[in-house]
């Protein structure tokens, strides 16, 4: 079984985070990149089923020069290969636009499923693989939380988280698109055997022409949606903040727990 | 020519999830804003007697998609029906509530019907030169982003929870009428094989008088033996954010938020929880917040009442030590 499986490479969130001049995004400047983390359990997902069939993984991802190093990390935890789309024209899209991309670089090779993350933890459109999945015509889910192969791989039996606690189950056809919930494996470590084959390799760029698209089609240029600016929301704004060292700021927390929220005897 | 908000019902056995009534809010106050009729969309089989629920609020129409191939929900035929229901008619805004059903399809629908996407909003506001810009939690709720819609597509907005207050939801009479698609093409796109619990829930968060619930800032299951101290003096319950049970730091029944157990305890002690939206919908409804963290940033601090700035593992032996020391 051939599987694909969509990464996102993002800010680590629990770096300190400062807007960049322009007011519309972050400052990336020594910004640590981290591979997403849900991406990162659909990576181990797609490796455990690989290792079962006798399959291979491919990595896949959009972004800047930058995401190479999250391509290699895939690389050396088992991945056979990896398709970049670096170039400029695929950059700064929605998830419409990105997942027409990744779709049109996906669906030239022959894969039978796609495994990604349900959703990215910086801008968390919670989007892209499942317009992928638009794209191909393929059954999708999302916010798996277990995945078995049935009827000789002709299909999936998949467990989706729904709210207050309930799982559904679904079978989907195969090729399919599955987004995975954090937490559904405990993904592995990078062997140094492995990071040592992942130098040799092979990481495909495909330009937009190589793939059929057109550059109004994908990126920036293809978007509907625009990100005018962002901001930090109002921090404190009904938090009344307790100073003072460890012990003096615990003294003064229980006394108002006890005498102003009245919630401690 | 007026425009149109649709506002798409979600149901399950019969039951209105209560997320539609905040969106029925929400497009009540956009079609106000922009000037257009709002009407309520509602798919299924046998979708009478929630159409009827629907007509009780101040809208042009309720509308109806009543076929067997919408009987349970699947992604396909939710997407295929709704962007067919797009194409005759050209709403300028398909509202619905951000739940995890509206998260699987609303994409899927984007893509096929050639519409904008603009997921998980918490407000919009009208901008100088026309149109609107909506606001949204990004980078696990540490920062807003604000975007906006280019060119005259549908915008199928999804609506965060707690955003847009049902409460504010206008009464009104609307008539009902069937929306015309054609279902010719529509099938589900999977086969439902049942629901399960996700687990055993041995410990219900929901009645707790006072939680301590720790993030992923408590860095490992290792560290935890001070909070279970703290917990212990307190007689509280051990609750945790996403990221600790993901980590197996915590059993799944001590989860609280979105996936997790909701808890309404009268105080909540969030340490080393930065406060994602999806953990914050969970425990929006405790009495009194406390938070510890590290970060000065974290959108936890909106919603405590007291707020420290520090390492939890020094502030946690130190809350212990001085409810022993009070105690005297």
């Amino acid at each position: 079984m051939r599987i694909a499986v969509c990464l996102k490479q993002v800010p680590d969130t629990e770096a300190r985070l400062r807007i960049a001049k322009d007011g519309r995004w972050i400052d990336e400047e020594d910004l640590p990149f981290v591979i997403n983390e849900s991406d990162e359990y659909a990576l181990e997902e797609a490796l455990r089923i690989a290792e079962k069939t006798g399959g291979e993984v491919v990595a896949v991802s959009l972004g800047p020069e930058r995401v190479r190093e999250a391509l290699r990390k895939a690389l050396a935890l088992g991945a056979a290969s990896a398709v970049h789309l670096a170039d400029a024209a695929f950059l700064g899209g929605d998830a419409i636009a990105t997942g027409r991309a990744l779709a049109a670089a996906i669906g030239r090779a022959g894969f039978d499923l796609v495994l990604a993350g349900s959703q990215s933890d910086d801008l968390g459109a919670a989007a892209t693989a499942t317009v992928v999945a638009g794209h191909l015509g393929w059954p999708h889910a999302w916010l798996v939380m277990g995945v078995e192969l049935e009827e000789g791989g002709k299909s999936l039996r998949l467990v989706r988280e729904m709210e207050s606690g309930m799982n559904e189950i679904v079978r989907v056809r195969l090729p399919a698109v599955v987004e995975v919930q954090a937490g559904i494996n405990h993904p592995r470590y990078a062997s140094l055997k492995g990071i040592m084959a992942a130098k040799k390799k092979p990481v495909a760029s495909p330009t937009p022409a190589e793939l059929g698209l057109e550059a109004s089609e994908i990126g920036a240029a293809g978007s509907r949606l625009e990100l005018v600016g962002v901001d930090f929301p109002d921090t404190g704004a009904g938090a009344q903040m307790i100073a003072g060292d460890a012990a003096a700021a615990a003294a003064t927390l229980i006394d108002k727990l006890r005498k102003e929220a009245r919630v401690l005897a | 020519m007026r425009g149109k908000v649709w506002i798409v019902a979600q149901h399950r056995e019969g039951k209105m999830h209560r997320g539609t009534w905040e969106a029925i809010a929400a497009g009540q106050r956009l079609a106000r804003e922009v000037g257009a009729a709002a009407e309520a969309i509602v798919l299924g089989t046998g979708v009478e007697a929630l159409a009827g629920e629907l007509a009780g609020s101040a809208l042009a129409a309720v509308r109806t998609v009543d076929a067997p191939q919408l009987a349970d929900y699947t992604p396909g035929a939710y997407a295929m029906a709704l962007a067919a229901g797009i194409a005759a008619e050209t709403p300028s805004f398909v509202l619905f509530a951000h739940t995890y059903q509206s998260c699987e399809y609303v994409p899927r629908l984007a893509q096929a019907a050639g519409a904008a996407h603009v997921p998980e909003v918490i407000g919009f506001a009208s901008v100088a030169g026309g149109g609107l810009e909506w606001k949204r939690p990004i980078l696990a709720g540490k920062m807003h982003a604000r975007v906006r819609v280019r060119g005259a597509a549908t915008a199928l907005v999804t609506l965060q929870s707690g955003a847009f207050p049902a409460d504010e939801r206008e009464k009104g009479a609307a008539p009902v009428s069937p929306l015309a698609v054609d279902l010719a093409a529509i099938a589900a796109d999977r086969e439902i094989l049942g629901v399960e619990q996700a687990g055993a829930e041995t410990v219900d968060l929901g009645k707790a008088e006072i939680i301590v619930a720790v993030g992923r800032g408590i860095g490992g299951a290792d560290k935890l033996a001070p909070v279970e101290e703290l917990a212990k003096l307190l007689k509280a319950e051990l609750g945790a954010s996403r990221p600790v049970i993901d980590s197996g730091w915590l059993p799944r029944d001590r989860q609280i938020g979105s996936s997790g157990q909701t808890v309404a305890p009268k105080l909540y002690l969030a340490l080393g929880i930065s406060g994602a939206i999806q953990h914050l919908v969970g425990m929006k409804a405790a009495g009194c917040v406390v938070a510890v963290n590290k970060d000065p940033s974290a959108p936890i601090f909106k919603v405590a009442r007291y707020g420290v700035v520090g390492d939890l593992h020094e502030i946690v032996p130190a809350l212990s030590a001085a409810i022993r020391d009070s105690a005297g």
